[in-house]
């Protein structure tokens, strides 16, 4: 039987990317389909009723949602260039180091760059919670040891995003002389093949998170008005 | 070699209630270490450094974190015996999907319960409701989430079984008077022995969570 992948994504979400580059990296043929999520789609709220978000994966007519989730069931399904760790321990280990990077990095990063750099209490807590993962990377060169990885993956956002916030506000987020291990992971992680020919257009981007960050400062200033 | 299971736990925490339950349904030993949340001890913040939280299991020394994550170790490490997991990838999936829901919606909600009062408490109240009627309305006409047997979501959501009591009594209201479907799966839960001795009595959560409200200042 003729396999059907589809994956419900937009232009610009670090968490539908996570899935285009897994499915690539196993060389799954999919068919991409770009929300507009100011116009969510009747596949996209059936497929998603319970957060109507993206991505979604629908294989074979059966959905799964959240991105970490569908990681491993990517996995698990198409069994070639595994990426998730075989032992159990370092398995434990990945999945928590993934969702520390959604729960905490993510949000701390996301707190420096509406602040403009400015919040000193937002780039400690940045700065300690990357310090985590500058620890995870000695001795490696991808968070999965030789190859990338379920970790590279998850974490991969910070190969892009950051780059493109410190850009915006002009501060440096991943010094290369306090960071060198993150550092040198990003250079690695974004230039490697299929990571690199993935990235959404850099200007498109840039523009994106200016407008989005012009937005919450005059939400802001209205607030205080 | 012997195994060495070590339990970092508190024991109201619905977290830990899910290990002890995981534990207990592969009849893995293990020793307890109660913790004092007020008082961390030396060895949970060198287990758990990042998060200094309960629950941790500490297998032959090493720690691992993440209560749904642990669940998932304990089910591929002892992979013998009961799988909590199911073994088809797309049926694991909704598994774990279903219970990072749990983890998202139904803590939050309960927490609003507890310590707030008014309208806090009854925005609270119904998230609560709404959350356990969307797990509901999931199960079906099953004896469990995942089918046939008690498995991954259903020991990830039972624990909250223990502080519903608490809740009914600072919102006044009544899960079994709203979910049916709901309260039949919980009664079949705890008529299991791993549930059973796993969780708390309900009504030593009501007076722990009482005197807690009372010490955050809340009525």
């Amino acid at each position: 039987m003729a396999e059907e992948v589809k994956l419900l994504k937009t232009w610009s979400s670090p968490f539908g990317l996570r899935i285009v580059w897994a499915l690539k990296l196993k060389g799954i043929h999919f068919d991409p389909i770009d929300e507009d999520l100011s116009n969510k789609s009747s596949l996209l709220l059936q497929y998603n009723p319970v957060y109507k978000k993206i991505p979604v994966l629908v294989h074979n007519g059966k959905p799964i949602s959240e991105s970490l989730v569908i990681l491993e069931y990517v996995d698990e399904t198409w069994k070639q260039n595994p990426l998730m760790p075989q032992d159990p321990y370092e398995r434990a280990i990945a999945r928590f180091w993934a969702k520390f990077g959604d729960d905490k990095v993510f949000l701390s990063i996301w707190s420096v760059f509406i602040k403009q750099g400015k919040d000193q209490e937002a780039l400690q807590e940045a700065m300690e919670n990357l310090k985590f993962l500058e620890e995870n990377l000695k001795g490696k060169k991808f968070f999965g040891g030789e190859k990338i990885g379920y970790l590279d993956i998850a974490l991969g956002w910070l190969a892009n995003l950051v780059s493109l916030f410190e850009e915006i506000i002009d501060i440096k987020i991943i010094d290369k002389e306090r960071f060198p291990l993150l550092f040198g992971w990003i250079q690695e992680f974004s230039q490697a093949p299929i990571i690199k020919e993935s990235w959404p257009p850099h200007d498109k981007m840039l523009t994106k998170f200016q407008i989005m960050l012009q937005n919450k400062l005059k939400l802001a200033a209205a607030e205080t008005n | 070699m012997a195994d060495e299971v070590i339990l970092l736990d508190f024991w109201p925490s619905m977290y830990g209630m899910r290990l002890r339950i995981a534990l207990a349904e592969k009849g893995v030993k293990y020793e307890n270490k109660e913790q004092d949340l007020r008082n961390k001890s030396p060895l949970l913040l060198q287990m758990n450094p990042i998060h200094k939280k309960v629950p941790v299991l500490v297998h032959n020394g090493k720690p691992v974190l993440e209560s749904s994550i642990i669940v998932q170790y304990i089910d591929e490490v002892w992979k013998d015996k009961t799988p909590l997991l199911p073994s088809d990838p797309y049926e694991r999936a909704q598994a774990r999907f279903w219970v990072d829901f749990i983890d998202k919606k139904l803590y939050e909600a309960g927490r609003k319960i507890w310590t707030t009062t008014g309208e806090a408490q009854e925005e609270g109240k119904k998230e609560f409701i709404e959350v356990i009627k969307t797990l509901e309305g999931q199960m079906g006409d099953k004896p469990y989430f995942g089918g046939e047997a008690f498995g991954f979501v259903d020991l990830s959501l039972i624990p909250f079984y223990s502080w519903f009591h608490a809740f009914e009594t600072f919102a006044k209201f009544s899960v079994a008077a709203e979910c049916l479907n709901f309260s039949a799966w919980a009664k079949r839960c705890m008529e299991k022995e791993s549930v059973a001795k796993s969780l708390p009595d309900e009504k030593k959560v009501l007076v722990f969570l009482t005197e807690y409200r009372k010490s955050l200042g809340i009525e």
